[in-house]
């Protein structure tokens, strides 16, 4: 079995923008996964993970008919589409950077078996 | 009764022009959408209506039209839905219909739906309380009234519908909701009521899917490597049923993929609340829906539930904010991070000397990470980087002298640094993005189908 370590391994994701917002879809592979996500994945642990581009706040949604959840990030994008100076004004790149997150804690080998 | 298929081949303006005509072709669609308008398109279209009254609509379409020519004759039931029309339908439409009766087609009639543009009557809705407050800040439109280049309302499916109903064969829009494009033309096949909510919701799901283009068909799929033949993606289209559910697929032969992955990822894009979608048309329960793989690149999409559509309508204003501009120069190692982030803070010291101050600006170094600022904490150090910089003022002067500090760093920093062969960047004028809700009733859509 591969490593089980990043986001990546349990999920795949999509991002994108609304104005000066982001949102992330995160979706897992399977329903343990969605179960780890559930339980790991919250909009605190989101929000600590970007810290750096200071979102005003964070909020969770679930949408358990896909096995997803969707994350609103609020005033992330440093002015959006429109004013911000940065290279990726429109968040495209954000679900990327989330699949990275290392998971912790690890999930316990047998329901990572579940996960993929 | 017979699903009817309807087919998106443009996701924006900029999309790949031979995407609507290899859907057309291939799809044997009954209705094909094209979908021009991003937030700040409509400021830029505008300006562009300010200086030719004639102008102002997404020109793109025109080429398309006139390439599609020979489709329409080979399918003459083949209607085309688009918001192209953009700040001046009108003119949009009356120059389709000169290339249609070019191509001997003048007898397609053409469906012209307006009403969206809310700027002529602005300080009349300020006038009598309509405040316009941005759903972000709360402030008033008041604070920026006199920089507004453009306020429209996203208008919902009713005024489409209307105009197939009169017998339009192509129907040019003005601002109109994305999903609105797919919701019309189905809600007209099957007859439905404004108050169909479910129904509604599941074609506000189908139109939501498709109006990306080729972002459910793999584009930006995780796994995007197990699409095949991405260079030759098809785009999507779906056979929706009158129960509100539908398949979703794309043309034999092209590349991409279609299945619950892709599907998924869409479903959620550019989402807030999954379980409350909003538009014109009505509220939508994305979690209520299931996805059940239904053969080769093909998703069924379950009915969804819906509620009933608010009482109003988005509306997106933008008003001028100054200037912009981004240099960018590449920069090898060693010390490829360190070297880029010195020329920076230099290019920044020696405008400050000569006493230019821009209100804001940003250096940033691509390669490690810069796309989110500060996250991946634990990116290797790269050998070559691309160093950006980038300023915005109020004043033009400021930021075209900042365009000129670029080049200099070329012989006069670390040494490395290369890049810098097309010129001196571009300064841009900047639209800022005021989002608003105004009440449905004092929006009037309207309805004109071209003799």
């Amino acid at each position: 079995m591969n490593e089980v370590t990043r986001l990546s391994d349990i999920a795949h994701a999509r991002s994108g923008d609304k104005g000066n917002h982001a949102n992330i879809g995160v979706l897992a592979y399977t329903p343990a996964g969605y179960a780890w996500l559930k339980e790991y994945l919250t909009a605190d642990v989101v929000a600590e993970y970007f810290a750096t581009m200071k979102p005003s706040r964070v909020v969770r949604f679930e949408a358990a008919n896909v096995l997803g959840l969707n994350f609103m990030l609020f005033d992330v994008l440093a002015g959006g589409a429109s004013q911000s100076l940065r290279i990726d004004t429109q968040g495209k790149t954000l679900a990327s950077a989330l699949l990275q997150m290392p998971l912790v804690p690890p999930p316990v080998l047998k329901s990572l078996e579940q996960m993929l | 009764m017979k699903p009817i298929r309807i087919g998106n081949g443009c996701g924006f303006w900029g999309d790949n022009l031979d995407a609507p005509i290899l859907l057309a072709r291939a799809g044997r669609l009954d209705v094909l959408t094209l979908e021009y308008l991003a937030e700040l398109t409509m400021s830029i279209l505008a300006l562009q209506k300010e200086r030719d009254p004639d102008a102002g609509f997404a020109a793109d379409f025109l080429d398309v039209l006139e390439r599609l020519t020979p489709i329409l004759k080979e399918q003459p039931r083949l209607k085309i839905i688009t918001n192209a029309g953009g700040m001046n339908p009108h003119s949009c439409a009356r120059k389709a219909r000169a290339i249609l009766q070019g191509a001997r087609l003048g007898y397609k009639r053409i469906g012209i739906v307006s009403g969206d543009d809310l700027l002529p009557r602005l300080d009349e809705l300020l006038a009598s309380g309509h405040a316009f407050t941005n759903l972000d800040t709360t402030a008033p439109l008041t604070t920026v009234r006199e920089r507004v280049v453009s306020a429209n309302a996203y208008l919902g499916a009713a005024p489409i519908v209307e105009a197939l109903r009169q017998g339009a064969d192509i129907v040019v829009t003005g601002r109109v909701a994305d999903a609105s494009l797919t919701v019309a033309p189905t809600a007209h096949a099957f007859n439905w009521r404004w108050d169909d909510w479910h129904r509604l919701a599941g074609a506000t799901v189908a139109g939501h899917l498709i109006e990306c283009g080729a972002q459910v068909t793999g584009g930006l799929w995780c796994h995007w490597q197990d699409a095949k033949d991405l260079a030759n993606v098809g785009y999507p289209f779906v056979d929706m049923s009158d129960d509100g559910g539908f398949t979703i697929s794309k043309p034999e032969g092209s590349g991409g993929a279609v299945n619950l992955e892709t599907v998924s990822e869409q479903l959620l894009y550019e989402v807030g609340d999954p379980a409350a979608y909003l538009t014109p048309d009505v509220v939508a329960d994305f979690t209520s829906v299931q996805l059940h793989h239904a053969g080769p690149d093909r998703v069924q999409v379950s009915p969804a539930r819906g509620q009933p559509a608010t009482g109003t309508f988005k509306a997106s204003i933008a008003y001028r904010d100054g200037f912009q501009a981004s240099g960018t120069l590449v920069i090898l190692g060693p010390k490829a991070v360190a070297k880029a982030q010195a020329s920076g803070a230099m290019l920044i010291e020696r405008l400050r000397r000569i006493g230019i101050v821009p209100e804001r600006h940003h250096i940033e170094v691509l390669g490690t990470g810069a796309c989110v600022p500060g996250v991946l904490k634990d990116a290797p150090e790269p050998v070559e980087v691309v160093l950006r910089v980038s300023v915005q003022d109020g004043r033009r002067a400021v930021v075209e002298r900042f365009t000129k500090e670029l080049a200099p760093l070329v012989t006069s920093g670390p040494p490395g640094v290369t890049g810098y062969t097309t010129g001196r960047p571009p300064v841009r004028e900047v639209f800022a993005y005021w989002p608003a809700l105004v009440d449905k009733r004092v929006v009037t859509p309207s309805v004109e189908v071209l003799a």
